[in-house]
């Protein structure tokens, strides 16, 4: 029984903006005693997966969540009895309650292969070692932390440096009360990150982010946790051998190993490519260049089309865009296209997003790029500007690459690769239906989508779809 | 430059301020024969003599009255308050007459209230307490807290100057037991403008009077804590300035009081804090000030009243941990 000692658990605040998170796994049953900052339960927002501290120690005397429910901030999702209380009056105390038979089958089936029928999982929790890992504590045990959203709570002047640096608060290990960010973390953070702060601008062009071929993780560490010292899920690495650099992964190589193994994990990935004569498009792109440059200071690139498009596409073929969410699918009125782009050296990349692309012309598709690129570039991004996306576009083509894999953003269904624009020898038919060699320029596209929603014939009829609308571009229309 | 404790500077300051301008005289409960009841003015009748150093009747109606009558003749009255606590007796002349009388009809009320004020020796409800934010509620009155010798001569001296009604706190609790450096000559310390008692990057304590001392004694007992104590020194005008720079290079602020909570002057110095300098906090502010109750005679109860410097090494390291 919840008496007056008892505390509660709630869905923590992971990010300026989130709004709601998923119960993915509860690392302690019904009856099991919990020492306070040991690793409760596992959750899951947009933002970040992690492991939520309990805020006390005692008994976990109910679960009011169940795995694979997505609540809203600051949701009651459990309760601790305090560890006076030897037996709670009304919860039985074996812990063979459902709740947790169903983390225990979750946890030994993760880790060998994807747990794709978990029912109501926005998107399934990272392979764990064990099913309650003992963390090596918060900074500091804090007697005082009562509900759970200390971790995450962001003071002013920490949100404002955080801004100020496109830095998601989140991903610093925090020293303050209850494991909080505090201004010197964050200051120390900015101080000793120049070069790999999460929001580092793109080198790249802003018409064309060049982008891994592997893009699409939030910029964010996917866990909290993992950055206090949670055991990792590989052996103890070796020592290095002679001639061997070793260099500790930073939050965001962290992030995006843990984000792209998962996504592996999740999506049953499978990449069509289709090739498209850019003619019309690059005969109106020149045409609208001085315009664009003169009367609105933005370039009208390829990408800007293809992306225009493409959003124009998706409405007609939803699940590309769609989300798999349980065993429901579900699909969106409005499309949020994400651009990943990569940071300086490579290293690292961030997905940008364009919210309600559906709303912009050609033109403001341009000014739109252009603007997430200045964003980026001049550490202006904010944790929104990164989230949300419902389909993403990558474009490693600046390199000269004509095709790739890339791997999907999860919980999104689709990504587009868009590769070099290359001149070649192409069968046409002239105007008598004679067949003739012409010399066009050629983009290969590809679309790789979960196969576990969307199938070959309807990713085929997405992707000819888009080709037809490039290839046959009447400026008009745009 | 000579040591001196914080009552003799004040006295100096006043003979001082006496033997320059002929205007300025002393008004007050046994402020002549007996030189005061904490001695300030012990000596000045026979300097002075009896007309410039005026025995009051028991009746601070009677003092603030006149002293505001003789300020509207061209005078430059200088009232003392036997303790602070009986002020309450002359509200209606300080705060109905001299607070309002250059808005009603432009005449300037030069007139200094000396107000020993204060607890720490056990002297109960009647003559212990700390009134300057109800009089910095007042528009038109200014209030004056030094908390060291030098700057109490010095705001004496201010205040003596000011055209406006100005009170002066005093603080018995530091009267014999603080003693600093004090420049001989004539100098005044601006009305308005505070001081840093010492640099600090990590937390700001702001205070005044006898609690500058209390914050600085908690600030030494933590060595791994770098604090920065700033001395208001004035409560009205205070220098807001002084403290939104100090709160923008540490983020974590306790103000701290000796006066009773609710409605104390912390209260308008967090809130001014949480209107202008939001965004550089990292933690709530907090206050530390005397509970809400009268002051108790019982020494150990009146040692719970005050805060201590324990209570403020208490704040300080939850500030520092948040």
């Amino acid at each position: 029984m919840a008496t007056g000692t008892a505390v509660e658990v709630v869905m923590p605040q992971m990010g300026v903006s989130v709004s709601e998170g998923t119960v993915t796994k509860w690392l302690k049953s019904v009856g099991d005693h919990v020492d306070a900052d040991e690793s409760i339960v596992e959750i899951s927002t947009d933002k970040v997966d992690t492991e939520v501290p309990s805020p006390g120690s005692g008994t976990l005397t109910e679960i009011l969540v169940d795995e694979g429910q997505t609540v809203a901030v600051g949701t009651l999702l459990g309760r601790i009895g305090g560890a006076e209380e030897p037996a709670r009056a009304e919860a039985p105390p074996e812990p063979a309650t459902p709740a947790a038979v169903e983390a225990a089958i979750a946890a030994s089936s993760e880790g060998v292969t994807a747990p794709v029928a978990e029912p109501e999982q926005a998107f399934p929790a990272p392979p764990t070692p064990a099913p309650a890992p003992e963390t090596a504590a918060a900074p500091a045990p804090e007697p005082e932390s009562h509900n759970g959203q200390d971790r995450a709570f962001v003071s002013p002047v920490v949100a404002r440096i955080a801004a100020e640096h496109g830095i998601d608060p989140a991903s610093i290990p925090g020293s303050g009360h209850g494991g909080r960010v505090t201004k010197k973390d964050i200051l120390a953070f900015v101080e000793s990150k120049p070069a790999e702060a999460p929001a580092e601008p793109a080198p790249a062009e802003p018409p064309a982010p060049a982008a891994q071929p592997a893009p699409a993780a939030h910029p964010e560490p996917a866990s909290n946790t993992s950055l206090q010292g949670t055991p990792a899920p590989a052996p103890a690495p070796a020592p290095p051998a002679a001639g061997e650099q070793v260099e500790p992964m930073n939050a965001m190589r962290r992030g995006i190993a843990e984000h792209m193994r998962r996504s592996l994990d999740t999506a049953a990935h499978v990449t069509s490519a289709i090739e498209v004569d850019m003619s019309k498009v690059s005969a109106i792109r020149e045409k609208l260049k001085p315009e664009y440059q003169k009367g609105y200071g933005v370039n009208p690139t390829y990408l800007a089309f293809v992306a225009r498009a493409t959003v124009d596409t998706l409405r007609d073929w939803p699940w590309v865009t769609a989300e798999l969410r349980g065993e429901s699918i579900v699909t969106h009125s409005f499309v949020n296209l994400g651009f990943a782009v990569a940071l300086e050296g490579g290293k690292g990349l961030i997905v940008p997003v364009v919210k309600n692309a559906e709303g912009l012309n050609l033109l403001g598709m341009a000014r739109a790029i252009a603007d997430l690129a200045e964003r980026a570039r001049s550490k202006k991004l904010l944790p929104d500007n990164v989230q949300g996306g419902t389909f993403t576009i990558t474009n490693p083509g600046s390199f000269g690459t004509f095709h790739g894999t890339p791997v999907i953003n999860q919980p999104q269904s689709g990504i587009l690769g868009t590769y070099a624009v290359v001149k070649r020898p192409w069968v046409i038919q002239d105007e008598n239906g004679n067949d003739a060699i012409a010399i066009r320029p050629i983009m290969n596209v590809t679309l790789t989508y979960d196969h576990r929603i969307v199938d070959g014939a309807y990713a085929g009829g997405f992707l000819r779809e888009l080709r037809e609308k490039l290839e046959t571009w009447s400026e008009p229309d745009y | 430059m000579a040591e001196k404790t914080y009552l003799q500077a004040i006295s100096d300051g006043l003979r001082q301020e006496m033997r320059r301008d002929k205007r300025v005289f002393v008004i007050g409960e046994d402020v002549g024969v007996y030189g005061g009841a904490f001695k300030v003015t012990l000596g000045f009748q026979e300097e002075f003599g009896p007309w410039r150093v005026l025995d009051a009747p028991l009746s601070e109606t009677a003092i603030l009255g006149g002293a505001t009558g003789a300020a509207i003749m061209g005078l430059r009255p200088v009232a003392e308050m036997q303790f602070a606590d009986f002020i309450s007796c002359g509200w209606d002349h300080l705060v109905t007459v001299a607070a309002k009388q250059r808005w009603r009809a432009g005449t300037p009320i030069p007139i200094t209230v000396r107000l020993p004020s204060g607890g720490g020796f056990s002297g109960g409800p009647f003559h212990s307490q700390n009134p300057e934010s109800s009089f910095a509620h007042i528009p038109g009155l200014k209030c004056v807290c030094p908390a060291t010798p030098a700057d109490a001569k010095g705001l004496l001296i201010s205040a003596i100057e000011d055209p406006n009604p100005v009170l002066f706190f005093e603080h018995k609790h530091l009267y014999r037991r603080i003693k600093g450096e004090v420049p001989d000559e004539r100098y005044t310390t601006p009305i308005g403008e505070a001081r840093i008692h010492q640099n600090g990057d990590d937390l700001t304590v702001v205070t005044w009077g006898a609690m500058v001392y209390t914050a600085a004694e908690a600030a030494a007992k933590l060595d791994d804590l770098s604090v920065e104590i700033i001395d208001l020194r004035t409560v009205m005008p205070w220098d807001k300035e002084a403290v939104l720079a100090s709160v923008r290079k540490t983020s974590k602020v306790l103000v701290l009081h000796e006066d009773t909570r609710s409605g104390g002057f912390g209260a308008e110095i967090a809130a001014t804090i949480g209107e202008e300098a939001f965004e550089d906090l990292d933690a709530p502010i907090k206050r530390l000030a005397a509970p809400d109750t009268p002051v108790p005679f019982s020494p150990p109860l009146e040692q719970a009243f005050i805060p201590q410097v324990d209570d403020v090494v208490a704040s300080l390291r939850e500030l520092a941990e948040y």
